[in-house]
């Protein structure tokens, strides 16, 4: 039988404010253990809970962002239930009325463009974290995170392969990160994906019984972790067994999900209003306020690319990957106006250094307006390919501006008709044997008088110009 | 000296004829003398009142004086306050010291008034006797027999045996209300969100609201004056200008509209609280007040809507005791779930995990339409029937309780006769209206009787000037328990 893997999404993305949802307390992360939880953070008798308009404002962004409804009045409902670093024994979050609902987003999945639906988006807190090692048989609780601001952002069931929920994860880190709601940084949990997945016989329109998959924090775990699910769920089917709806785990060293709880063990939550919260309520004014203050979004840099460096698709979406990116590639194809050229450095030989030095753009040590500058000089004939990248080095290893490493180095390209003319007659004059090859129709003698005249030049010789100077003479 | 009101205890203050030391001395020495038998504390702490006093002290001789500068005061110990025991009544936080103050406590302190201590209440203010303390019950000034009411019974007795000039109180459903009405003071529960609930220990977040307890309108006008306020800790907090509740007290009372809800005189009311109201009544026709018949018909829902909705939030405001950070924690426990098991059964008393167990069940999946959102729905109606009633009527009237005080131990077997004795304060905390006793009479046995007056919002001055002109008439609120020193 064949399958149809069914994937959707909930994503917790950790809201780049500087202080708690509820609370004035500080969300920087690693700060020594409980010193940034508050009276009301560790819910003291008697504390309440005070709306952060950061955190509605960030999800504000994200609405309009994704083109979703903004629901002008959204409430915050209480979740209860008790463990010990969830302090109120209840968590506030937003159930019937969250403050987003609808949107899409586009992925690219192997070259084809696909828009994923998006269910729905709300704002809730962070629960603090149990810390079950070094505490001799006990846990220690450590609640700075606690009341730290979220939005978990659902996706409709839309993907139909790991390649595809992979793909919306990165579209979803781009945006959050571009629209700068989010550090998007997976390690810290700035951003923890849930992947809901289940099978079905193709062509069946009810979808399977769903298995969740918690917590995944690399775009490679949620690649893997939805792999080993779909195969574990059509053995299982195939072996005539049934997919229970359960909660599960990813082990990133055995590659296997293990059950966490089954339905059974659900939690009834007994979701109410919280009624220490008035409901949210959006105006006009605020949000077009924000609406002015976003920045261009990635699908519409992508689209202007194109039109305005001539960029094709598949490098608009590569270099729209980030804001930094994106902003890199613009200054340095503005600095040269060569949109083409610059986009074949920022993805060729740029990338592969930071690759290599496992450097983000941010922390590029070549500036977008150097890289502009190097390939300005390219354009007017000043460097050859071969030397810019000899230039290219001296930016990376802080050796000065391009035209001063240019001149420090010798590196100017020989482009002088008569000294060039001297070098080629010398070669020539050295090589008979070659220019005998040429006469008699062997073209790789042609190549090999190039190479001498290029290693006379000190590789200095502007190949174009050897190149027809070298066909004048011998014809 | 210990019956003497507010306006009188700042003249002589100001005047120097006694200290602020020497003025919560002289309440500290009848609590000395009275606590024992009447259980309205749950901790009095001389050195620290007698400091404070000291402190309101030095404002008066530098001039610093507000109105009530001087004044002590007792506190339920349902308000976090800071270096104080905090119970709530409960074993629960028997051991709980709070590390902050309470908005309230926070604006007594800038007012300059010494605490006398913290009063006794029902636990988690789940109760309308004062007997589920886990400090035991308050008994009644009047007769020592007798519950004082609840949940703020300690606050009542205490200023009904004159222990204390003033008190703080809390009122979800009664609490302020009901006590002041069977103990013959006077008590006020102001609109929804004019008094901060920022550090006031949560029973049902939607409902409770703190107000003053004393013995006049005046001395309540005075109190209010301090504690209301708009509070950016508490979003449920209104921002709105600050008032002063005693400009319209000596306001005469030709024309007011008294609204009688024939609900509240119907079946279930003792016929001397009855009589006592009518009298009331009489009393103000004289004063120019002209009555007008009114309906609430959905008020008799109001007990059923409460005892849905109140558990519902406590169920969750009380999840936060679970014996991980404070409070009470078993002793013995095998694991997590046996430790949570464990310390709230042990924790709390029968009525708190009554309600929570009311609460768990009408917000469980199945049952959350049918309980929670059709008592939200009702709760709309009786708050239509209020706004309906405001169209031919300036305030409303009607007996506090539906009888007087009632025998330690005759009620606490029965929960729903018990429920039954907030029948007439509930509907004004659902519909977040401003509401009030005060004494109108005495029963054959001599135990008070209460009168109420429900305002619309933010009519707290209007009430006042009803009241405070009732008082100037009749002499009710200034009789004192007999038989106490």
């Amino acid at each position: 039988m064949k399958w149809e893997t069914v994937i959707g999404l909930e994503v917790h993305t950790q809201l780049a404010t500087k202080s708690k949802i509820f609370s004035g307390s500080s969300t920087a992360f690693g700060a020594a253990p409980n010193t940034q939880a508050s009276a009301v953070d560790i819910a003291l008798p008697g504390v309440l809970p005070v709306l952060n308009r950061g955190a509605v404002e960030c999800a504000i962004k994200f609405g309009l962002a994704i083109g979703a409804t903004l629901n002008r009045v959204n409430v915050f409902d209480r979740k209860n239930y008790f463990y010990p670093d969830l302090p109120k024994g209840y968590q506030i979050s937003q159930l019937a009325k969250p403050i987003v609902e609808g949107g899409a987003l586009k992925i690219i999945v192997e070259g084809e463009e696909k828009t994923v639906n998006l269910t729905r988006a709300h704002m809730e807190e962070d629960a603090g974290k149990s810390l079950h090692e070094d505490f001799h048989g006990m846990t220690g609780i450590d609640l700075n995170r606690a009341g730290t601001p979220l939005l978990e952002i659902v996706s409709e069931p839309e993907m139909r392969s790991s390649a595809e929920a992979v793909a919306y994860a990165r579209a979803l880190h781009t945006l959050v990160t571009w629209i700068g709601i989010c550090d998007g940084n997976m390690q810290e949990g700035s951003f923890r994906v849930d992947a809901n997945v289940s099978v079905r016989p193709v062509g069946q329109a009810e979808f399977g019984t769903r298995r969740e998959i918690k917590n995944l924090n690399s775009f490679k775990f949620l690649q893997q972790a939805i792999d080993y699910e779909v195969r574990w769920q059509i053995e299982t089917l195939e072996d005539g067994g049934r997919i229970e709806q359960a909660t599960v785990l990813f082990d990133p060293d055995s590659g296997e999900t293990r059950m966490m709880r089954s339905k059974e063990d659900a939690h009834d939550y007994r979701y109410f209003p919280d009624p220490d919260l008035l409901p949210v309520k959006l105006d006009e004014d605020w949000i077009e306020r924000v609406r002015a203050a976003l920045p261009e979004l990635p699908v519409a840099m992508q689209a202007r690319f194109q039109a305005e460096y001539g960029v094709s698709a598949y490098d608009a979406a590569v270099l729209t990957g980030s804001r930094a990116l994106a902003d890199y590639f613009e200054t340095a194809a503005r600095a040269c106006g060569q949109g083409k050229l610059a986009a074949n450095w920022v993805m060729g030989e740029l990338s592969a250094a930071l690759n290599k030095a496992e450097l983000g753009i941010a922390s590029s040590p070549v500036s977008a307006a150097q890289l502009g500058a190097l390939i300005a000089r390219i354009q007017d004939g000043t460097l050859s390919g071969k030397l810019a990248k000899q230039v290219f080095e001296g930016l990376w290893e802080g050796a000065g501006e391009v035209d001063a490493i240019i001149e420090a180095r010798g590196l100017k390209q020989m482009s002088d008709a008569g000294e060039l003319e001297k070098i080629v007659d010398e070669v020539l004059a050295a090589n008979p044997k070659s220019v005998e090859e040429f006469r008699a129709g062997k073209d790789k003698a042609f190549n090999a008088l190039i190479g001498q005249v290029m290693k006379a030049s000190k590789g200095k010789a502007n190949p174009a110009q050897v190149n027809d100077l070298l066909k004048t003479r011998l014809q | 000296m210990s019956d003497a009101s507010l306006s009188t205890l700042a003249a002589q203050l100001a005047a120097k004829q006694v200290s602020s030391r020497e003025l919560a001395q002289v309440y500290l020495d009848r609590i000395a003398a009275l606590n024992p038998a009447i259980n309205a504390f749950i901790t009095v702490d001389p050195d620290k009142t007698l400091l404070e006093a000291a402190g309101a002290d030095v404002r008066i001789a530098a001039g610093n004086a507000g109105p009530l500068t001087g004044i002590p005061v007792a506190h339920k110990d349902i308000f976090c306050t800071d270096g104080w025991l905090t119970t709530c009544g409960s074993k629960m936080l028997s051991n709980f010291v709070a590390p902050y103050d309470a908005t309230v406590i926070e604006r007594f302190k800038a007012a300059g008034m010494p605490s006398l201590g913290k009063t006794n209440m029902d636990e988690f203010a789940m109760g309308s006797s004062n007997e589920t303390s886990y400090f035991g019950a308050v008994k009644n000034p009047w007769n020592l027999a007798y519950v004082p009411g609840g949940s703020s019974g300690g606050a009542a007795a205490c200023v009904a045996a004159r222990m204390a000039p003033a008190a703080t109180g809390t009122d979800t459903g009664g609490s302020i209300r009901q006590p002041a009405a069977l103990t013959g003071i006077t008590g006020l529960k102001p609109t929804y969100g004019l008094v901060s609930r920022y550090g006031m220990i949560a029973f049902a977040s939607s409902l409770d609201q703190a107000g003053p307890m004393a013995l006049s309108a005046e001395d309540c006008a005075l109190l209010l004056n301090a504690m209301t306020g708009f509070d950016p800790r508490d979003s449920t907090s209104l921002e709105r200008e600050k008032e002063d509740y005693t400009r319209d007290l000596e306001k005469p009372l030709a024309g007011l509209r008294v609204g009688l809800p024939r609900e509240f005189f119907a079946e279930g009311l003792n016929n001397e609280v009855a009589a006592a109201v009518e009298a009331a009544v009489a009393e103000l026709k004289k004063l120019g007040a002209t009555p007008v018949e009114i309906s609430l018909a959905n008020s008799k829902l109001a007990i059923p809507v409460y005892y849905v909705l109140a558990p519902a939030e406590a169920s969750s405001n009380l999840s936060r005791f679970d014996g991980v950070r404070y409070g009470y924690r078993a002793p013995d426990y095998a694991n997590l779930d046996d430790m949570y098991c464990k310390t709230r059964a042990q924790g709390f008393g029968a009525e708190v995990k009554r309600r929570i167990l009311i609460g768990a069940y009408v917000l469980s999946h199945g049952y959350y339409d049918a309980y929670y959102l059709q008592a939200q729905k009702i709760r709309r109606l009786i708050a239509d029937d209020f706004s309906e009633a405001f169209k031919t009527c300036d305030v409303i009237l009607g007996p506090t309780a539906p009888g007087t005080a009632f025998k330690l131990g005759e009620k606490s077997d029965d929960p729903v006769e018990m429920y039954l004795n907030d029948l007439y304060t509930i509907p004004a905390n659902l519909a977040g209206l401003p509401g009030m006793s005060l004494p109108c009479g005495f029963d054959a046995k001599g135990l008070p009787i209460g009168l109420q007056l429900v305002g619309n919002y933010f009519s707290e001055a209007k009430m006042l000037n009803v009241a405070h002109q009732y008082q100037r008439a009749t002499n009710w609120h200034a009789h004192a328990p007999e038989g106490l020193k």
